[in-house]
């Protein structure tokens, strides 16, 4: 073969190869870690899967929030008008978390309880996550 | 009347920037000599014009005129001057309006420093830049004025600025970010005046290269700048989200790096031409996108300002046009025939070739998965986030086999048929693994640990060895000599090696808990003793704040006092964290306050981070060696 076609077939060999193993990776590693989001309602109408990474945003209920006197351990619970969830994690929770303003946990929910391993609240004054005012929003509370 | 005066301005670059669009690009078709080279008094007008702007706005914060909406909404008059002018690019208005004045800066700076550029290509690429510019302008003139007034009801007080912005990291993070941004339109620019001219030759690659190099630099600092900002402002002792902010930034910079990469293979050997052009138009769309997602509130990111649909119909519609226009451009007028040396496997143009690859495809896999949600929203297939795990599962290895090939790159030569291409590697990896097994031995003998160090050094020690091959053995003369495009490239591999170290180790190595904590309470976190010797409150010029004083021991020995704050800021009553860092070289001491608890003691966060520093250095090294690669004279002289 020319030199210069057989340089170009190595290249589109390795390019086809490249692409095919990297598409292969990406959607390996997209199956494995999508979170999908639940607003409290949709928790209560189905459950999902205990092993599934999940988040979950909505109002934090005021007076819900308790936390051990021993640990760091708290519970609070999330309501998007309609429905509840409870809510616990063991950890320092963000500055402007706080009863009756929006949060997004992310964790796995086991039949009664969200058992979060990450707490996200706004982060300005001004702010709310869209999921959250979405949820809201279509309970015509926002 | 500085507010009226400022928008005025505005109005003046907007018309600078209509006729830079225009006039420079007739003149290139009407062979008009004196049309093509009136870009110097328009640059010249557009940049005072945006000059004038901005300290119009500067001065609305420095006098408190809260009539001003932007004003009043961003600050306050118990902020110290420094922050009420670093507020000017502190939310959406004003930094649309910042970053413009920037494009002014670098449009001015093309147009005084491209003496050698070819005339016609030259008044082509100032007008895709007024274009940019005028896109830019009527952004802000149409959607985003930062000098509206709030008449006849003027609040006597400011809201304040977030305080999360009240930081030094603030001050300087997001203008060597849009240095970084803005500076690939200019790659861009180069790019839409080489199809247009149907010139794309080493000539044209040689004059694009610096432009290009010290863009992707600032790009560099202003993301590592941001890195340390959230490190330490946000709290956590994290440096890396993978928010999709963050990948808005390190999407340009990938395509960046590939793009200085790629441009040194076509003006060596006339090679990856039209490939570099497509890296030249996707680097600066990139850009674009990043600023689509900042600007139009459509994903949940720490970064995202408050929504408006607006805005963001406003920037797709300017990116439509940049990305559809370049790439119509490229179909229709890519010149024919690009006549390209050959190479073989082992020549350094392959090994370019694979470290752009392996650059497009982390690019490729960071779009999809900051995408991917918004897709799956306008699909209705629900409402999903991609974890920090799906970008870590492909971005770690593959940084990790490009970094392995970069010396072997630079070893290699042009061409090919490198038959000592081996034997050069041998005594660099033989010494880079004596290093890394040595560090193991001292660390944990951990196959990662090793791993981390081996390719570190074999960065660090290779970069060496090259320096020695290119001068001679260090020869002081030749080391003297040596053009400044190598020293970059030097400086900016190193770079790469002490940041493998640094982010290695700090994600294998460091320790971190959360635990409660009283007055005289203690704690060991790795081999540091943390004990808390009081709480005092303490006052700040426009905020309250509980302290915490903690001492850190080091086998029995004090090594550092700690006073980490929970701040309160009056103007609106925010909560902000402000975390107590001790830098070392091999170590930082890390101590945030979490919430006070019901007994008067507080959540406490203790974190010992290996390296972290390390990370930062790395960065700063690309940095300098993007600006050293930037102004090699070489670029500047006469073609041979």
């Amino acid at each position: 073969m020319h030199p210069k076609r057989k340089q170009r077939l190595t290249l589109v060999v390795l390019m086809v190869v490249g692409v095919s193993l990297a598409a292969f990776l990406i959607l390996k590693a997209m199956e494995d870690n999508l979170n999908l989001f639940y607003s409290p309602r949709d928790i209560a109408a189905s459950a999902p899967s205990n092993n599934e990474t999940i988040r979950v945003g909505g109002m934090v209920v005021a007076g819900s929030v308790v936390r051990s006197q021993e640990s760091l351990a708290v519970t609070f619970d999330l309501t998007d008008g309609d429905a509840i969830v409870t809510v616990s994690y063991a950890g320092i929770l963000p500055d402007l978390f706080a009863e009756d303003e929006a949060a997004v946990a992310t964790g796995t929910f086991d039949g009664n309880q969200l058992n979060a391993t990450q707490v996200l609240a706004k982060h300005d004054e001004n702010y709310m996550p869209p999921e959250v005012a979405d949820a809201m929003k279509s309970e015509g509370e926002y | 009347m500085v507010a009226e005066f400022g928008l005025f301005a505005l109005w003046i670059a907007f018309a600078a920037s209509l006729l830079l669009a225009v006039v420079p690009m007739v003149g290139s078709y009407r062979d008009s000599s004196l049309l093509m080279t009136v870009d110097r008094p328009l640059a010249r007008v557009l940049f005072i014009a945006l000059s004038g702007s901005v300290i119009a706005l500067a001065i609305a914060f420095l006098n408190d005129d809260f009539s001003v909406a932007y004003v009043a909404n961003h600050s306050n008059s118990l902020l110290p001057w420094y922050y009420k002018i670093t507020a000017v690019w502190g939310s959406h208005e004003g930094s649309v309006l910042f970053q413009l004045w920037i494009l002014s800066i670098w449009i001015i700076a093309f147009s005084l420093f491209s003496k050698r550029v070819d005339t016609v290509l030259r008044a082509r690429v100032l007008s895709v830049l007024g274009l940019v510019s005028l896109g830019f302008c009527a952004f802000i003139l149409f959607t985003s004025s930062p000098f509206e007034r709030l008449l006849p009801f003027a609040p006597g007080e400011g809201s304040d600025l977030n305080p999360l912005l009240q930081d030094f990291g603030m001050i300087i993070h997001p203008p060597l970010l849009y240095i970084g941004y803005v500076g690939f339109a200019i790659s861009y620019g180069f790019a839409i005046a080489a199809l247009l001219s149907n010139r794309l030759d080493r000539e044209w690659a040689r004059w694009a290269r610096p432009w290009t190099a010290i863009a992707m630099g600032f790009l560099t600092l202003g993301i590592v700048i941001g890195s340390w900002w959230a490190y330490a402002e946000l709290g956590w002792g994290g440096w890396w989200f993978w928010d999709p902010v963050e990948n808005a930034s390190l999407m340009p910079w990938l395509v960046g790096v590939a793009l200085v990469h790629s441009l040194s293979v076509s003006e060596q050997r006339g090679a990856f031409l039209s490939w570099t052009l497509l890296l030249s138009i996707s680097a600066f769309s990139l850009s674009l996108l990043g600023a689509f997602l900042v600007r139009s509130g459509v994903i949940t990111s720490v970064h995202a300002f408050a929504s408006d649909p607006e805005r963001g119909m406003f920037i797709l519609w300017i990116l439509f046009i940049a990305v559809g226009g370049g790439l119509l451009l490229y179909a229709l007028k890519l010149p024919k025939n690009l006549k390209a040396k050959p190479f073989g496997l082992t020549g350094r143009e392959f090994f370019l070739l694979l470290n752009n690859v392996f650059l497009v495809v982390i690019t490729v896999t960071v779009l999809i998965g900051t995408l991917w949600p918004l897709i799956a929203d306008a699909l209705n297939w629900g409402k999903i986030s991609v974890g920090a795990q799906y970008f870590n599962a492909i971005a770690i290895p593959m940084f990790t086999l490009m970094s392995v090939l970069v010396p072997i790159g630079v070893y290699a030569n042009w061409g090919g048929s490198s038959s000592e291409l081996g034997s050069k590697l041998l005594v660099p990896i033989a010494l880079s693994l004596l290093i890394a097994l040595g560090a193991g031995a001292l660390i944990d003998f951990s196959l990662s640990t090793i791993l981390v160090w081996w390719l570190g050094c074999w960065l660090l020690v290779a970069t060496l060895d090259q320096l020695r091959r290119a001068t001679a053995g260090f020869n002081k003369t030749k080391l003297m000599s040596l053009r400044s495009g190598l020293w970059g490239m030097y400086l900016s591999h190193a770079g790469i090696g002490v940041a493998i170290i640094g982010v290695g180790m700090t994600t294998l190595h460091s320790a971190e808990v959360d635990v409660r904590m009283g007055e005289g309470d203690s704690h060991v976190v790795g081999s540091y003793e943390f004990t808390l010797r009081e709480f005092a409150p303490l006052r700040g010029p426009n905020y309250q704040s509980e302290s915490a004083t903690i001492d850190v021991y080091y086998r029995e020995r004090l090594v550092a006092t700690l006073v980490p704050e929970k701040r309160r800021y009056v103007a609106t009553g925010q909560i902000m964290t402000e975390a107590a860092v001790d830098d070392g070289l091999t170590r930082d001491l890390y101590v945030a306050l979490g919430e006070p608890l019901d007994n008067g003691d507080w959540a406490v966060r203790l974190q010992v981070k290996s390296f972290m520093r390390w990370v930062w250095y790395g960065g700063a090294m690309i940095f300098l060696g993007g600006l050293l690669a930037g102004f090699d004279r070489r670029y500047r002289r006469k073609y041979e």
